[in-house]
């Protein structure tokens, strides 16, 4: 079975690349999951998203705030501007981060982008 | 004479001092040189890939997007001018406004009127001193811009450009900034970023672009890519500069240490003749007044 070449980039670094068996991700249209030779697609990637990269055995998750997903022939990049991947992410910064959004309150803008933000930390590092 | 020496030593100590500052000026941009080129190029990935989907969106579709259809009647000219904060950088904020004078006068040929953005305290002061207007200033950023920093000055030209100039926004959005070519060569540059001329990546267009699926429509999906592919471009044009920046202030202090170094070996030079000839000269005074004496001894 051909190998899907994978990119994870955020604006300024490279998050994670390499070959994988497959792409879960999820769109503002809904879920994607991305198997090799998938046809070329373009999709906004949801607000809050994350996404799973599995390889043979493993799988590595990343938390995506935003961003873009682009399927060529040569592989799969994830384009975010923000982009932490499940093992660098400090839990303990992000729980309180959601605390602090939520306490803001639900109607400021940019207190829901944070909260949106730090539960997308949360869940892609496995508690939410 | 001895008059003469306390002025050579003292002009010595004052260069040496001035020696020791422009050397620690010149380390300083030289590390700084290594970490914004490492910034330069860990932004690429990015910049790369967003601007390969948009590519791919703008060829593919025929939309009437506000952000990629040039304007009939272009009045009013967006141009963002990206200088530095701090100067001792040689000929760099003068090589970038000069090419942003050059930009204006091809802009006021073709009946368009030039907006100035500016970034930077050097240009910002540059437009202040003779009293021409800029529709706005952002300092403080020039040398380790950061993402934010470009998201900021993106929004404002943004916010501009999809009012038009018929509401006193802009039609064409340019930006002249300084490419990092090497450690020894920096270009200023100017360069058309809105309307959209999407820039061709390093690597050729070996084949066709493929028939992409958009999801959502490629509409949705360019009006939520193009403020993003702007971001990236100031983004990527702000660490170009910030580098470029580091690389000229390194050569004018590297060049003024050099004079120092000169000027330094000259007055030791002139200093060590003018004690020399003090010397002398007391010796002939001792020996003029020992052979008077002795004269006067005999008689």
């Amino acid at each position: 079975m051909p190998e899907l070449h994978v990119e994870v980039v955020a604006v300024d670094r490279e998050v994670w690349s390499g070959e994988a068996d497959m792409v879960i991700a999820r769109t503002t249209e809904g879920e994607l999951g991305v198997l090799p030779r998938h046809t070329p697609l373009l999709g906004q990637l949801a607000e809050g998203g994350m996404v799973r990269i599995k390889q043979a055995g493993s799988e590595v998750v990343a938390a995506v705030h935003g961003g873009f997903l682009s399927i060529t022939d040569a592989g799969v990049s994830v384009l975010a501007e923000v982009a932490e991947l499940a093992t660098d992410i400090d839990t303990g910064r992000a729980r309180a981060a959601l605390e602090r959004a939520q306490q803001t309150g639900a109607d400021d803008e940019e207190a829901r982008a944070g909260a949106l933000r730090a539960q997308a930390r949360l869940r892609a590092a496995g508690q939410s | 004479m001895a008059a003469q020496i306390r002025v050579l030593r003292q002009r010595i100590r004052s260069v040496q001092s001035t020696k020791k500052i422009t050397r620690a000026f010149e380390l300083i941009a030289t590390s700084r040189i290594a970490k914004a080129q490492q910034r330069v190029n860990a932004s690429k990935p990015y910049a790369e890939a967003i601007t390969r989907a948009v590519t791919a969106v703008a060829s593919q579709t025929t939309i009437d997007h506000p952000l990629v259809t040039a304007r009939l009647t272009p009045e009013r000219v967006a141009v963002l001018v990206v200088s530095s904060d701090r100067g001792l950088a040689g000929a760099y904020n003068a090589n970038v406004l000069r090419t942003a004078e050059e930009l204006y006068a091809l802009l006021r040929s073709e009946n368009k009127e030039p907006v100035p953005y500016v970034i930077g305290r050097k240009a910002t002061g540059f437009y202040r001193f003779r009293s021409r207007p800029v529709a706005e200033s952002w300092t403080g950023f020039s040398e380790q811009p950061t993402y934010p920093d470009a998201k900021v000055v993106a929004d404002r030209v943004i916010a501009d450009f999809v009012r038009g100039s018929a509401e006193s926004g802009v039609d064409e959005i340019h930006m002249v900034y300084t490419e990092y070519v090497s450690g020894l060569t920096q270009r200023p540059a100017a360069r058309r970023i809105l309307p959209l001329v999407v820039e061709e990546t390093t690597e050729a267009p070996s084949q066709p672009l493929p028939l992409y699926e958009f999801e959502p429509e490629a509409e949705e999906l360019l009006h939520a890519l193009l403020p993003r592919y702007v971001e990236s471009r100031v983004f990527a044009a702000l660490l170009e500069s910030a580098a470029s920046e580091s690389a000229a202030r390194r050569r004018a202090m590297k060049a003024a240490t050099d004079n120092a170094d000169e000027l330094i070996k000259a007055l030791t030079r002139e200093a060590n003749a003018a004690r020399q000839a003090v010397i002398t000269q007391e010796i002939m005074e001792i020996v003029g007044g020992a052979e008077a004496l002795s004269a006067s001894g005999s008689d």
